[in-house]
C-alpha cells in the first residue's frame, strides 16, 4: 500500500492503495467516479478511456504510481453540464445503444479533437480503432465527431 | 426437467388487457416504485383460440399521473441497447396524449406476479406488448376525459387529450392531467371494451423517431449499469473457475492470495458439475476483497487443483472433423417433401458443399456482474439481467429462501445478446453474500467472460442442391450437426431441437419439389446458449450462400432466382412436411403470424431498388444479396464489398429493407439494423472460439476479436416498409442475412466461395 496525491477533474485527492492498482479501479472503487467503465483490463477495448494531460489513456492498464503530477480528466470532468460539443453531438445523433462503451468513446474522441480540430474520416477511424462497441454504433460515433468538429456529415 | 430455449417457450397469445384503479396503499405495497396521484395497473390476460379469457396475468404495467401532471410509467423489460425503456412507454404516452417531456420511466424489479413475463429475449417485447400498451394509454385517456367532461358539464365526445392536457375543442377549455387527477380518482376505471384506439394519423410518436430516455445520463457517465451498483460495506469478489466445463475443485492453496492487502475471504463455489445447466454457476474458488484490483490480483495467485472431469480432452477442431465425416451419412429426417434421392438421380447439375461455423462468445462490453445482499432470511440483488424473474427463482432455490424474500433490481445492461439471460453470475453473488455475510459484488473479468460463456455452438452443415434438365431447382438436402442449447441441461440431447431448427432450417421457404432436412448427433462439451438470432446465423449463412450458387448454376440473377423460388404470394406452413418435429413459429400462432411470401418478395424488391442492384462497380467491388425472415420480421440485405489486391475486405455500403409490421420507434429500428450489421460483420470476419484439452483458447479481445471502426461497414441504409400489420421485433432479425450477403458479394468480387466462418481470404 502507498499514498498518492492525484489531480482528478481539477481537484487534488489523496488515496492509499496498492502501487500497481490501475487508475481505473482508483477512480471507480476508491473515488466513486463510475462513469469510467471496465471492459477488458488489457487496454484492448477503450471503455476505460480517460485523459492524462489531455492525452487519452486506458486507465485499466495505467498504474496509479505512473500518474504523478499529471492531470486526470474523466467523463465527470469533461464538461460542467454535459454540454461538451461531443456530448451534444452524441445526443443529436442518438449515438448510444446500450451506452456502456460510450463514455470511453467520448473521452477518446475529445482527446482526438484537442490534437486535431478537424479530423478526416480516416483520421477518426484511426484514432477510434482502440474503442470497441459491441452494439455497433461506429457510424453514428463518426458522424457525431465530424459534427462536433464542424465538418459536414455524410456518413451514418 | 426439460428446459426450453426461450423461443420455444410455451406462450399463450396475449390479446387483451384490463386496467384497474389501485388504491395507494395497495399500490405502494405492490410496487414501492411510485407515489401519489392517479394510479393504474394494467393487467394483460391470455385468451384461448375462441377468444375466451383463460388466465389473468398480474399487472405488467403500472402508470401513475401525479397532481403535478407528471406521468410515470414503469418499464418492465430489460434495457440492453434495443431501446425498449423508450419504445414501450412511448406507446402508452402517445395513446394517452401525454407530454413526453413530463413522462418519467421507472425500471421494474423482477417479479412475475406484478409484471407478468419479463424475460427480455427473442425480440418479442414490442410484438407482445404493443396492443396492451395502446389499450393502457387509451383507458387512462378516457378516464381523464371523463373527469374533465364531468367538471365542465360537456359531452365526452367533445373532448380529447393533447400534450398532457384534456382539451374541449368547442369552447377551447383546457385542463392539465394533474388538475384532473382528483376527479379521475373518484370515477370508475373504464373497461377496455369502452375505449377506441386512436387512428394511426392521430399518433404523434408511434412511427416517428424518439431519442432514448437514457441518452443524457449515458453521455455524461451517470447511467447506472450492473457494474455501477453499490451498497454500504460492499466487497468485491473475483472467481477462479474451472477451465473445463463440468470440472470441480479438488483442492486449493490460498496462502499467496491471502497476502494481498484487502483480501477478506476465500470461498469455494461448488458449482453444477455436469450437466452444467442454464441456471447454476460453475465450480470455482472466489476471493472476496475490499476492491476489485485486490480481488483480481489475489484470484490470479490462487493455486487450485481441479478434477477436470470428462470434458478435459475435448478438442473443437477434432469435433468439427468428426462432424464433417458425419455429413456423408444418413441423419434423422426432420422435414421431407417429395423425393430428394430421385431428384438427385435425375439432376443435370448437383452442387454439394459443407459449411463450418465456429463457437462464438457474446462479449458484451460490460462483463457479467451482480451485487447481492443476504441478511435475515432475505436477499436483495442488483444485476444487469435480461431475465429478472428467472434469476430471482434461481436465487431463491440456490440459497434456500422463499422467492418472495428475493428482491431483484434490474440495472441497465452494458450489452446482453442472450448472455445475460443466464443467472449464473447472479447466483455466484448470492452464494458469496450468504457465505461471507458481506454485501458482495461479483465482477467477471474479460478473461472470465471469454472463457466461461454460454457459447453459440459450432456447427457443420452440408447442403446438396440439384438442378434438373428444365433448369429448375429440383432438390434441396440440408444436413445439420451442432451441439444443442438443450444439452446444457440434458446431456442426453445430441440433436438440434425443434426450436433451433425453426431458426432458418425447418422453415426453408423456397418452392422446391424435393426437400429433405436431416440432423446428426453432436455432443455438447461447453455450456451452449443463445446469441443474438441464435441458429439463424449459421443456418442462413449456409442456405443463402447456397442459393447464390443455385442462381449462378441456373444462369440467373440471385434476386430474380429468389423471387422465382418464393413463388406466388401466399401463406406457407411447414407442419405437414415436418417429421417428428414441430414448428413453434416463435411462440405465435401461425394463423396470426403466417409465413407470407408476398411480404418477403416486397422487401427483396425494395432492397434491389434502393441498392441499385445490378449497377456496375469497379474491379474488386461487387454487391451480394441475401434475404431471411426471423423472429417474424422480413429482412432483405444487399452488401457492397471491396476486396483489394492484398485480399483486405472493406464494406462501403449495406442496404436493408425490413418489414417489421407497424414501425414503433423508427430511430431504434434503424439503430438495431445498423448494430445488427456490425454484429454480423464481427462473426463473418473476425470471431472464433476454439477449444483444446477442454479449455477455451481465447481470453480477451486480442484473441476473440470483434470489428473495430476502420473495418466496420460504413454506410448502413435501412428502409422500413410502411405497414399496419402487427409489429414484430427488430433486435435479432438484422443479424442473419448480412453474413451470407457479404459472402455472396465477395464471390461476385473475387470468384471465391466462402464455406467456412470467419471469412479468411488470405488462407
Amino acid at each position: 500500500m502507498a499514498k498518492y496525491s492525484i489531480q482528478v477533474n481539477g481537484k487534488k485527492h489523496e488515496v492509499d492503495v496498492l502501487d500497481d492498482m490501475p487508475l481505473l479501479w482508483v477512480l471507480r472503487d476508491i473515488m466513486n467516479l463510475k462513469g469510467t467503465k471496465f471492459g477488458c483490463g488489457k487496454a484492448l477495448c477503450g471503455a476505460c478511456t480517460v485523459h492524462l494531460n489531455d492525452t487519452a489513456i486506458r486507465s485499466c492498464s495505467f498504474p496509479i504510481s505512473a500518474v504523478g503530477e499529471g492531470k486526470i480528466t474523466t467523463i465527470e470532468g469533461l464538461s460542467a453540464d454535459g454540454d461538451h460539443p461531443l456530448q451534444e453531438a452524441w445526443e443529436k445523433y442518438v449515438v448510444p445503444q446500450c451506452g456502456y462503451c460510450q463514455t470511453g468513446q467520448i473521452m477518446n474522441a475529445a482527446a482526438l479533437l484537442k490534437k486535431n480540430a478537424k479530423p478526416s474520416e480516416q483520421e477518426i477511424e484511426e484514432a477510434m480503432k482502440g474503442n470497441l462497441c459491441r452494439c455497433g454504433t461506429y457510424n453514428r460515433i463518426k458522424a457525431a465527431i465530424l459534427d462536433a468538429a464542424g465538418t459536414p456529415v455524410t456518413t451514418g | 426437467m426439460k428446459i426450453l430455449a426461450p423461443f420455444q417457450k410455451k406462450k399463450t397469445t396475449t390479446v387483451a388487457s384490463e386496467v384497474f384503479g389501485v388504491s395507494r396503499r395497495d399500490f405502494i405495497k405492490a410496487s414501492g416504485l411510485l407515489t401519489g396521484g392517479l394510479l393504474l395497473g394494467v393487467s394483460f390476460f391470455s385468451c384461448d383460440d375462441k377468444g375466451k379469457k383463460v388466465a389473468t396475468v398480474a399487472p405488467n404495467v403500472y402508470l401513475s399521473i401525479g397532481s403535478d401532471g407528471k406521468v410515470t410509467i414503469i418499464a418492465h423489460r430489460s434495457e440492453m441497447g434495443q431501446g425498449i425503456r423508450t419504445s414501450l412507454p412511448l406507446i402508452v404516452a402517445d395513446e394517452l396524449g401525454a407530454d413526453w417531456s413530463k413522462v418519467e420511466i421507472v425500471q421494474a424489479e423482477g417479479d412475475e406476479k406484478k409484471y407478468g413475463n419479463q424475460n427480455t429475449d427473442g425480440s418479442f417485447s414490442v410484438r407482445m406488448f404493443y396492443k396492451p400498451m395502446r389499450e393502457a394509454g387509451a383507458i387512462a385517456r378516457l378516464l381523464l376525459i371523463r373527469a374533465a367532461a364531468k367538471e365542465w358539464q360537456v359531452g365526452v365526445e367533445e373532448c380529447d387529450t393533447q400534450k398532457g392536457q384534456v382539451v374541449h375543442s368547442p369552447s377551447g377549455k383546457k385542463k392539465s392531467f394533474g388538475e384532473l387527477v382528483e376527479i379521475a380518482q373518484s370515477l370508475p376505471v373504464p373497461k377496455v371494451s369502452e375505449v377506441r384506439l386512436k387512428d394511426k394519423k392521430q399518433l404523434t410518436m408511434v412511427g416517428k423517431e424518439t431519442p432514448i430516455i437514457d441518452l443524457h445520463n449515458i453521455v455524461t457517465g451517470k447511467a447506472v449499469f450492473g457494474i455501477d451498483a453499490e451498497v454500504e460495506g460492499m466487497k468485491i469478489a473475483v472467481i477462479k473457475r474451472c477451465p473445463v466445463v463440468g470440472g470441480t475443485v479438488k483442492s486449493f492453496d490460498d496462502s499467496k492470495a491471502r497476502n494481498v492487502p484487502g483480501v477478506r475471504k476465500v470461498v469455494v463455489i461448488k458449482g453444477a458439475g455436469l450437466p452444467a445447466t442454464l441456471k447454476k454457476p460453475l465450480s470455482g474458488v472466489a476471493v472476496i476483497a475490499e476492491n476489485t484490483w485486490a480481488a483480481i490480483k489475489a484470484r490470479d495467485l490462487l493455486e487450485v487443483e481441479w478434477d477436470l472431469g470428462p470434458n478435459a480432452d475435448y478438442d473443437s477442431a477434432r469435433q468439427i472433423e468428426e462432424l464433417r465425416q458425419e455429413m456423408a451419412k444418413e441423419g434423422t429426417v426432420r422435414r421431407q417433401r417429395g423425393d430428394f434421392k430421385a431428384a438427385k438421380a435425375g439432376a443435370k447439375k448437383v452442387i454439394d458443399h459443407t459449411y463450418v461455423a465456429p463457437y462464438l462468445a457474446h462479449a458484451t462490453i460490460e462483463p457479467p456482474c451482480a451485487l447481492a445482499v443476504v441478511k435475515n432470511g432475505s436477499c436483495e440483488i442488483w444485476a444487469c439481467t435480461q431475465n429478472p424473474q428467472g434469476a430471482r427463482d434461481a436465487v431463491a432455490e440456490e440459497i434456500g429462501i422463499p422467492v418472495e424474500k428475493v428482491k431483484m433490481n434490474v440495472t441497465l445492461l452494458g450489452g446482453g445478446f442472450g448472455r445475460k439471460s443466464k443467472p449464473d453470475f447472479i447466483l455466484e453473488a448470492a452464494i458469496l453474500a450468504k457465505e461471507s455475510g458481506f454485501p458482495v459484488k461479483v465482477q467477471w473479468t474479460r478473461e472470465d467472460d471469454i472463457r466461461h460463456d454460454y457459447y453459440h455452438a459450432l456447427s457443420v452443415q452440408r447442403i446438396v442442391a440439384t438442378i434438373d434438365s428444365q433448369n429448375k431447382l429440383s432438390g434441396w438436402s440440408h444436413h445439420i450437426a451442432n451441439p444443442s442449447i438443450s444439452a446444457t441441461d440434458d446431456m442426453k440431447v445430441v440433436q438440434p431441437s425443434d426450436g433451433e431448427l425453426m431458426l432458418g432450417a425447418s422453415d426453408f421457404p423456397y418452392d422446391v419439389p424435393a426437400i429433405r432436412l436431416e440432423t446428426h448427433d453432436a455432443k455438447a462439451h461447453l455450456r451452449i446458449g443463445w446469441l443474438r438470432s441464435v441458429r439463424n446465423i449459421p443456418q442462413v449463412f449456409a442456405i443463402a450462400t447456397m442459393m447464390d450458387e443455385v442462381a449462378e448454376a441456373r444462369g440467373m440473377d440471385p434476386i430474380a432466382n429468389a423471387l422465382e423460388l418464393l413463388g406466388e404470394d401466399r401463406h406457407i406452413t411447414f407442419d405437414q412436411e415436418l417429421v417428428k418435429t414441430t414448428y413453434p413459429n416463435y411462440g405465435e400462432n401461425i394463423a396470426d403470424y403466417p409465413w407470407d411470401t408476398g411480404r418477403m418478395k416486397r422487401v427483396i424488391e425494395r432492397v434491389a431498388k434502393e441498392s441499385g442492384w445490378g449497377r456496375s462497380l469497379p474491379k474488386g467491388s461487387a454487391l451480394g444479396f441475401a434475404a431471411h425472415k426471423s423472429f417474424l420480421t422480413y429482412v432483405a440485405c444487399v452488401v457492397e464489398v471491396q476486396v483489394d489486391a492484398n485480399q483486405n475486405i472493406s464494406i462501403p455500403n449495406v442496404y436493408y429493407a425490413v418489414d417489421c409490421g407497424l414501425p414503433v420507434n423508427v430511430d431504434r429500428i434503424k439503430s438495431q439494423f445498423e448494430g445488427g450489421a456490425q454484429f454480423s460483420a464481427s462473426l463473418a470476419l473476425k470471431s472464433t472460439i476454439s477449444v483444446k484439452q477442454g479449455q477455451v483458447e481465447q481470453s480477451n479481445f486480442d484473441g476473440y476479436q470483434i470489428v473495430r471502426m476502420p473495418e466496420s461497414p460504413k454506410q448502413i441504409h435501412v428502409y422500413i416498409m410502411e405497414s399496419d400489420a402487427k409489429p414484430t421485433g427488430v433486435g435479432e432479425p438484422p443479424v442473419p442475412p448480412f453474413t451470407p450477403a457479404l459472402c455472396n458479394a465477395i464471390y461476385a468480387a473475387t470468384g471465391k466461395r466462402i464455406h467456412t466462418l470467419p471469412i479468411d481470404l488470405k488462407a
